[in-house]
């Protein structure tokens, strides 16, 4: 099952693309970091995919084809706003009171247990709540929907270390105990570095990588030797992103890591999810999106950079 | 200086039904399966875990660490394939062999003989740096040694 597929997907505000040409298939059971610069798209990609934004152009579909913002596609997916969309003075049982009456799935039960167990307590208005209790909330009245998919959108932006870390713990509780796919956006890659399992990198308005963080990984290798043999090592791999000084070269390669042999005169590391993010943000000519066609078509676009 | 009474800290496991919790340090380069895949290794080598114990429920690792699930699975499922451990359906994940032949009382007594042949380095002015290379060095050739008069002997039990 795909959570998310999108083909030929845009967003147009006024004359500007928010979001061009995004074409993704995103597969059921990960947590998916959706990365990339401020004003990337990645907020308008969310809004399309909770249907929250109708597409300018193309069609995204969720949850095995239903379409984005149809019933069947609202009941299944739970979305948290950036800003943490809770009323002031109403207290945590009455914002659960009204999520329940506004939605045709909710578990009323779980609610509250999870409420107690986070320590807020029922009477509490949202408003004098801390940041963090303010997200748990947030977070709890989404789960409590039971969605198949959660989607959160800048979620620790507000939040202080320790309520980051608590909320995190609580999402990946979560995806233990019921197997919620997850989608969380951030502009901060390290903070989702070690609970995400798949990556999709957003930059002017387009995706510029996206798969499983291991395949990723696996994909590429970080080769370091004589700058003059670039060009020669241009024409054997492909090059995401080359470092360059006098003598010595630090260049990011698209290889198999696990079979490719290392080309002789170089050395090789493995990457961090950190640098391969960076690599392709510098380098928006590169895209690495897996899957038939599409992949091949990046791959030549890459060759001819 | 006060400090407070220490009722609460540390009374509650935040990984509760095992001798174990997991930790993560972020500047240890490893990734962060094969930094649980560690601890156990060492806890077994210390005496922390033994045969029949229960490693920490996922729930309750990503609970407390803030990682994905799978990554838990990927750590417990390596240390299955080691021989290690064993996953039982419903129930958890259990030692099923040991690192460590040594009983811990002896564990102890070596430890304290180490320690009091650091006081005699320290003494004769060597520094961490020179402690570390010299046992290093050492290991290296006692491994020599036996590695030509016995062969390598198997570290699980």
């Amino acid at each position: 099952m795909n959570v998310v597929e999108t083909s030929g997907l845009g967003k147009r505000y006024g004359s500007a693309w928010a979001l061009r040409e995004c074409s993704l298939t995103i597969p059921a059971g990960h947590v998916v970091a959706l990365v990339g610069p401020n004003g990337a798209g990645k907020t308008t990609l969310l809004n399309l995919v909770v249907g929250l934004a109708a597409p300018s152009a193309g069609i995204v579909t969720v949850l095995d084809g239903q379409l984005a913002g149809s019933p069947a596609a609202l009941d299944g997916i739970a979305f948290v706003a950036q800003d943490m969309p809770l009323y002031k003075n109403l207290s945590a049982a009455d914002m659960v009171h009204m999520t329940r009456n506004l939605n045709r799935r909710f578990d009323d039960s779980y609610a509250k247990a999870r409420l107690a167990e986070v320590g807020i307590a029922l009477e509490r208005k949202a408003g004098k709540m801390s940041g963090g209790q303010q997200a748990q909330l947030a977070l709890t009245l989404a789960l409590a929907r039971r969605p198949n998919l959660l989607v959160l959108d800048e979620p620790m932006a507000m939040l202080d270390p320790l309520a980051r870390h608590d909320f995190m713990a609580s999402v990946m509780a979560a995806v233990a105990e019921d197997g919620v796919s997850v989608i969380l956006s951030s502009h901060v890659l390290t903070e989702l570095e070690r609970v995400a399992d798949y990556l999709v990198l957003v930059s002017h308005g387009s995706i510029q990588a996206a798969g499983a963080v291991e395949d990723l990984l696996a994909g590429h290798r970080l080769l370091t030797g004589p700058a003059s043999e670039i060009d020669t090592l241009a024409g054997r791999l492909n090059i995401v992103h080359a470092q360059r000084g006098e003598a010595q070269a630090h260049v990011l390669v698209r290889t198999d890591a696990r079979t490719d042999s290392v080309p002789p005169g170089w050395e090789a590391h493995p990457v961090t999810l950190e640098e391969l993010s960076l690599a392709y943000l510098r380098e928006p000519g590169a895209a690495w999106l897996p899957g038939p066609a599409r992949s091949r078509a990046a791959h030549s676009m890459e060759m001819a950079n | 200086m006060t400090i407070d009474q220490p009722s609460r800290l540390g009374s509650k496991p935040s990984q509760p039904g095992s001798p174990v919790a997991f930790r993560l340090d972020a500047a240890s380069g490893l990734p962060t399966y094969m930094q649980l895949v560690q601890q156990v290794e060492h806890a077994l080598r210390l005496g922390y875990l033994k045969p029949g114990d229960q490693l920490p429920k996922v729930r309750d690792v990503v609970g407390s660490l803030a990682v994905n699930p799978n990554t838990v699975l990927k750590a417990y499922h390596h240390l299955e394939t080691k021989g290690l451990v064993e996953g039982l359906p419903g129930q958890g994940t259990f030692i099923r062999a040991t690192l460590s032949r040594v009983p811990l009382a002896e564990l102890t007594e070596l430890r304290r003989s180490l320690l009091a042949w650091l006081v005699t380095a320290d003494a004769a002015g060597l520094d961490q740096d020179g402690m570390v290379a010299l046992v290093t060095s050492a290991m290296h050739e006692f491994r020599e040694h036996r590695g030509a008069a016995s062969g390598e002997r198997k570290g699980v039990a």
